[in-house]
């Protein structure tokens, strides 16, 4: 063998390797596996790999690397598995050997340094500069940059949602006090919430400030992170974790609130993982922010909205989409009960609502084909209800679902749950019937 | 190793594409649900019958091992590459056919999900009642090649029972239809139920022609607990003996019970040493009088407990506690042998205490459950794998489960197959003259033993 293999990553996840006894059920809940068909892209296939390179007998080659791409951490089989194999954590810490071993992807190496160590505002001018020749589709045909990436962003067709041209963060001051008594909501934001679907953030805004909250929104917050996890990058990961810590902690707040499952997820359930035993006090303050991390659909119930108030549906069927960072968080039933008590919402559900859009992070980017076709069936479930928009509760999955449904000639509107839910709060009543 | 000549061949008949020789790739098709492991020199994946022959002609001149693949879920490496050739993957063959709502008849091709079967069946008011655990992902080209049961085949029977023909490569390449899509067919040799169970020794099968049912209009689901192990047993025999036929009697047994409540705390009362899991299917009426019915004739026998589900919601919940299972059993010891005995379903209860006599012997834990309506009891011997010996002597255990159920005149396997894992046990239940008909079979089919070799019959000389 040629290179050593790093394994020192992979023997995190020992243990859970072990568990895996190759049943196959995998099979039928992983929607990489429907894309490819063929068993290196299937959770199983994923975990015999591991458990080779941990032996020694593959090396961290383009072929365990094309596996592990083929994962769109959406956590389904981790969740229908028999043995609660943690097959999502265990292709994270692969793709970081595969990281550290081979280096970042040109691509995921831009990713980093975009999202890394920049204030939020700093990360717009950098995304628009390096990714935002890509948003545009500028590139000219003959660019090396368009050989380098076979890339969605480049490849002519894909449908990418526009930059505001003001984002969420700049627009509001960090605190806004609500009623004595209320609850003090620290809200996320996220990138795409931020650059991309800024009216999310207002609906947000709207529903809290009306039940009487507090809202403080972290100037500094940074990129939650997880697309540089998606690719591996788990020091990148580990430095913006650390800074958000550091801004989310700067306030007193009784709840982080997510509109965002991507962020959401990352702060509830990523964050507590990355820290191994040898930091015990970060590893307990990443934990503290966890348990604090809510969905704003969640948090909106237990806080008692009333949508009757605050929300219109148009008067048009809609249906709605889990996100798997909503679903594999048991967030499933919060939002479908808040819609279906919303004046003028016909809620129709899709099948496979809790199948994956196919975004996965980066996973679209080196597959978008595959994400396509994954997605297809998404938007052919969605078609098949008649709805006029479909709903769901993460930017990420709106993007995706907004391309496939486009690239289909599809007139269906992709909404975020909280538009709806805040209708009669942040667009006037004559405009609310137009569509 | 597998000359480089024959995989350039191999990538002109199907193509480069489906022809993968990366260790990753020999690695993802050298396990199944045994945990045995066995790469093979190549994994091709042929996108229909001509390639398949055409493969299977090449292998057959140029002798090089030939091992059929579906999901790659069965429990004794009937598709594992042992000694190393090619896998033959047959997922892409995916289709189903067509389905005929007035002869009662579907045509599917091998790799056809099970579950998906169902799904589409089931749209028109079909049925297809054949239901291995691992529906959602097994194949159906698998299903007919290890011959799969389920918790409904003590109403409806196993695979076989719904096949009426086939169509199949042989290992030298021909591609033969067997049966067809009549009931009745008495022209030559059954091959078709040579065939089915054959696990992947006799040919290659390329398309399935299933028999159908109506839809049952509706089912019935109960949870019921008894105080004794006998109580369930004689609960089983009682019900059938009184001419109601359920859709399922699943078991689970004490040891089972006490897996699931330590780590989901499902609230089984404590006086609770077995478990029946009840399911009448048919129309509405009629499985509401034998619901009742059934109540009746169980109540004397150490019932403790009976839930009946008033909708589709709570019947769920009812299965939760045995799809709970196969989860729990990792708290008992991390490695299973998962065997699949059968007798006579009033035998059961002998059997499980024959089997409590073995496990107090070894001081090994074996976990039962299963299918009590049918006989078909899965006994789960529990080790570690890790504590030294501790695998040979579950081993001799297994041995000693398989004795008892043929001396109360069952089988070793009702729905496993032997495939690898119980080679070295297949002399207990077969006669020396059996296995030499059964290999004359093979041997005229397969006269260069290119196709799954190694498999089923323990390797002579």
């Amino acid at each position: 063998m040629n290179q050593r293999v790093n394994t020192d990553a992979i023997k995190r996840v020992e243990n859970e390797l072990k568990k895996c006894v190759k049943c196959g059920a995998c099979r039928a809940h992983c929607p990489a596996f429907t894309a490819f068909q063929r068993e290196p892209a299937v959770a199983r296939g994923k975990i015999a790999l591991a458990q080779h390179l941990l032996k020694g007998d593959i090396e961290l080659d383009d072929a365990t690397y094309a596996a592990m791409s083929k994962c769109l951490l959406c956590g389904s089989c981790v969740e229908k598995c028999p043995n609660e194999v943690p097959t999502d954590e265990i292709v994270m810490v692969a793709r970081e050997a595969l990281a550290r071993q081979r280096g970042l992807t040109t691509f995921h190496s831009a990713v980093g340094r975009v999202i890394r160590n920049r204030s939020l505002m700093k990360f717009g001018v950098a995304a628009a500069r390096i990714l935002g020749p890509l948003f545009f589709r500028k590139v000219p045909e003959t660019s090396g940059l368009r050989l380098r990436f076979p890339l969605p962003f480049v490849g002519g067709k894909r449908h990418i949602p526009p930059i505001a041209k003001k984002p969420f963060l700049e627009r509001h001051p960090e605190l806004i006090p609500g009623e004595p008594g209320k609850p003090r909501i620290v809200y996320f934001v996220g990138c795409m919430t931020n650059f991309c679907y800024p009216q999310v953030g207002e609906a947000a805004l709207a529903l809290f400030r009306h039940l009487g909250c507090t809202v403080i929104i972290p100037k500094n917050q940074q990129c939650c992170g997880l697309p540089g996890m998606s690719g591996g990058d788990l020091d990148t990961v580990r430095v913006l974790a650390e800074k958000n810590l550091a801004e989310l902690e700067r306030f007193d707040a009784d709840y982080i609130m997510t509109a965002c499952a991507t962020c959401g997820g990352a702060l509830h359930k990523f964050y507590p993982n990355l820290v191994g035993k040898r930091h015990p006090e970060l590893a307990a303050r990443l934990k503290a922010i966890a348990a604090k991390t809510v969905d704003a659909a969640q948090l909106l119930q237990q806080l008692g909205l009333n949508p009757e108030e605050t929300g219109a549906g148009g008067d048009v069927r809609i249906t709605y989409h889990d996100p798997c960072h909503l679903r594999t968080r048991a967030i499933t039933r919060q939002p479908r009960e808040l819609l279906s008590a919303t004046p003028g919402v016909d809620l129709a559900e899709m099948e496979g609502a809790d199948k994956c859009c196919g975004l996965g992070g980066t996973f679209n980017v080196y597959h978008y084909e595959s994400s396509l076709a994954i997605n297809r069936m998404k938007s052919a479930a969605i078609i098949n209800t008649g709805a006029r928009a479909v709903v769901t509760g993460c930017p990420g999955c709106m993007m995706q679902l907004s391309d496939g449904l486009k690239q289909q000639g599809s007139g269906v509107r992709v909404l975020h749950t909280l538009e709806i839910l805040a209708r009669r709060l942040t667009v006037p009543a004559d405009k609310r019937k137009r569509r | 190793m597998l000359d480089k000549r024959i995989i350039e061949q191999l990538k002109t008949i199907i193509g480069a594409e489906n022809v993968a020789t990366d260790r990753q790739d020999l690695i993802c098709y050298g396990y199944d649900a045994t945990q045995m492991e066995f790469l093979p020199d190549a994994v091709v994946h042929p996108g229909s019958t001509e390639e398949v022959a055409r493969v299977l002609k090449l292998a057959n001149t140029e002798k090089f091992p030939v091992f059929p693949r579906g999901a790659g879920s069965g429990f004794t490496g009937g598709a594992l590459p042992k000694g190393g050739g090619i896998v033959l993957v047959v997922t892409r063959l995916n289709r189903i056919l067509r389905i005929d709502t007035e002869n009662l008849i579907a045509e599917v091709e091998p790799g056809v999900v099970t579950e998906q079967f169902q799904i589409e069946v089931e749209k028109l008011g079909l049925f297809y009642p054949p239901d291995p655990a691992s529906l959602k992902f097994s194949t159906l080209g698998g299903n007919v090649a290890e011959n799969a049961g389920g918790p409904r085949c003590v109403k409806y029977g196993v695979t076989r029972d719904f096949v009426m023909g086939l169509e199949v490569v042989l290992p030298t390449g021909e591609i033969i239809r067997t049966g067809g899509e009549t009931y009745k067919g008495v022209v030559g040799y059954d091959l078709t139920r040579l065939l089915c169970g054959s696990e992947g020794t006799l040919g290659v099968i390329t398309k399935i022609i299933f028999k159908l049912l109506p839809l049952p209009e509706a089912k019935k689901t109960m949870l019921t607990i008894f105080d004794s192990i006998d109580g369930a047993a004689k609960a089983v025999s009682t019900i059938i003996g009184n001419k109601i036929i359920p859709t399922t009697l699943e078991f689970m047994d004490y040891a089972t019970l006490q897996c699931v409540e330590k780590r989901f705390s499902l609230g089984i009362p404590a006086n609770g040493r077995a478990v029946l899991l009840i399911e009448v299917d048919g129309d509405r009426e009629l499985i509401e009088k034998q619901a009742t019915r059934i109540q009746e004739l169980i109540q004397p026998l150490g019932l403790v407990e009976c839930k009946v589900a008033k909708d589709a919601a709570e019947s769920e919940a009812l299965w939760k506690v045995r799809r709970l299972v196969s989860p729990s059993l990792r708290d008992v010891n991390p490695d299973k042998f998962n065997e699949d005995i059968v007798v006579p379903r009033s035998r059961v209860p002998d059997v499980i205490r024959v089997i409590d006599r073995i496990q107090q012997k070894y001081d090994i834990p074996i976990v039962n459950f299963g299918h009590a309506g049918d006989g078909n009891i899965h006994v789960n011997v529990m080790i570690d794998k890790a504590v030294a010996g501790l695998e040979e002597k579950a081993h001799e255990a297994i041995a000693e489960i398989f004795q008892a159920a043929l001396d109360l005149n069952g089988t070793m396997s009702g729905e496993h197959g032997v495939g690898l894992a119980k080679q070295p046990y297949i002399h207990l239940e077969l006669k020396p003259a059996q296995v030499a008909a059964m290999q004359a079979v093979k041997n005229a089919l397969d006269p260069n033993n290119i196709l799954n070799p190694g498999k089923m019959f323990p390797v002579t000389g």
